[in-house]
């Protein structure tokens, strides 16, 4: 029960996460996030404006389940397995982020800063949730799946194309890091 | 997700700042122990429980889109902290504001539908 209450470390959680793509291969299943997304725009009509969303959706109904577990998961974990939410970050990253603006990193799961009632009002605020998740959502179709897709299912399966995707990843994610966070949160 | 802290947007920052093993390990330990998985489905020609044998397609070879949308992917993931896993568990631990990110990912995501036949793949 102790184990269960604290964060759990990368070992527990990779080996885990193996696991839940195993299970999903072996139920005929494949592991990727992100078709969600192009499911629920299936869902909602997107048939009517491109080809890409006619499809029998019916067939995604078992990864649709999935996002609802996540959801699950999420109040599971917040509401009995999460005594305290604070992050053990390392403290270079905390006096960076400190200098960047950010007044109390890792206290939260998200910085109240961008995700804070404030910011969500804010039109900046606002530009930065919508075209973060923008970025996620359009790149993530573009280079045919996310995180659990190509650097997860991909790169198991040893496909070059997973890791051309996973190297992009990371010259996105390192240029928004280094080089365009700072300048829009001092902006 | 939620347990091993990869749902937050600090955690995040940390990898691409390069001043954490966390991240690295997690994906890391999936990955080495999905290649021996892979490899022992397809050995042992393995049958899922629809009977079916899991066959793995092999993706399109192209590196345009890749890079090109993996890079997008990656400046939106260090955006807003988030892929499209964790943005789920983050709804359900309360953090409301998210929606806001899931619907840009919607609209990224329709973006993509229409403007697919123009993009270089």
């Amino acid at each position: 029960m102790e184990f269960l209450m604290q964060p759990w470390p990368w070992y527990v959680a990779g080996p885990i996460i193996a696991l839940v793509m195993f299970l999903l291969l072996f139920f005929g299943k494949n592991f990727g996030m992100s078709s969600n997304l192009r499911t629920m725009c299936t869902i909602a009509g997107g048939g009517k404006v491109s080809d890409f969303f006619r499809f029998d959706w019916r067939g995604q109904r078992w990864n649709l389940t999935f996002v609802v577990g996540a959801v699950i998961g999420g109040v599971i974990a917040a509401k009995f397995l999460t005594p305290d939410p604070t992050i053990d970050l390392n403290p270079e990253t905390v006096k960076a982020l400190k200098g960047l603006g950010i007044q109390d990193p890792g206290a939260q799961y998200l910085p109240p800063e961008l995700f804070g009632s404030e910011a969500v009002f804010s039109l900046k605020g606002l530009l930065i949730l919508l075209g973060g998740g923008f970025m996620v959502g359009f790149g993530a179709r573009y280079a045919g799946g996310c995180t659990s897709g190509h650097a997860i299912s991909g790169l198991s399966d040893l496909q070059v194309p997973s890791l051309i995707a996973v190297i992009g990843f990371f010259a996105g994610g390192l240029f928004m890091s280094w080089v365009l966070l700072p300048l829009i949160l001092q902006a | 997700m939620s347990k091993a802290e990869i749902i937050s947007w600090f955690r995040i920052q940390e990898m691409f700042r390069f001043e954490s093993f966390h991240m690295y390990g997690i994906i890391g330990s999936a990955v080495i122990l999905g290649v021996l998985i892979v490899q022992i489905i397809r050995r042992s020609q393995l049958s899922s429980t629809e009977g079916r044998p899991i066959i793995f397609s092999p993706k399109k070879k192209s590196i345009t889109r890749y890079l090109a949308g993996g890079t997008i992917f990656g400046l939106g993931w260090a955006l807003s902290g988030v892929c499209p896993g964790p943005m789920f568990v983050l709804v359900g631990h309360g953090y409301f504001s998210i929606l806001l990110v899931i619907a840009g990912a919607l609209l990224g995501t329709l973006a993509y539908g229409m403007l697919r036949s123009r993009l270089p793949h």
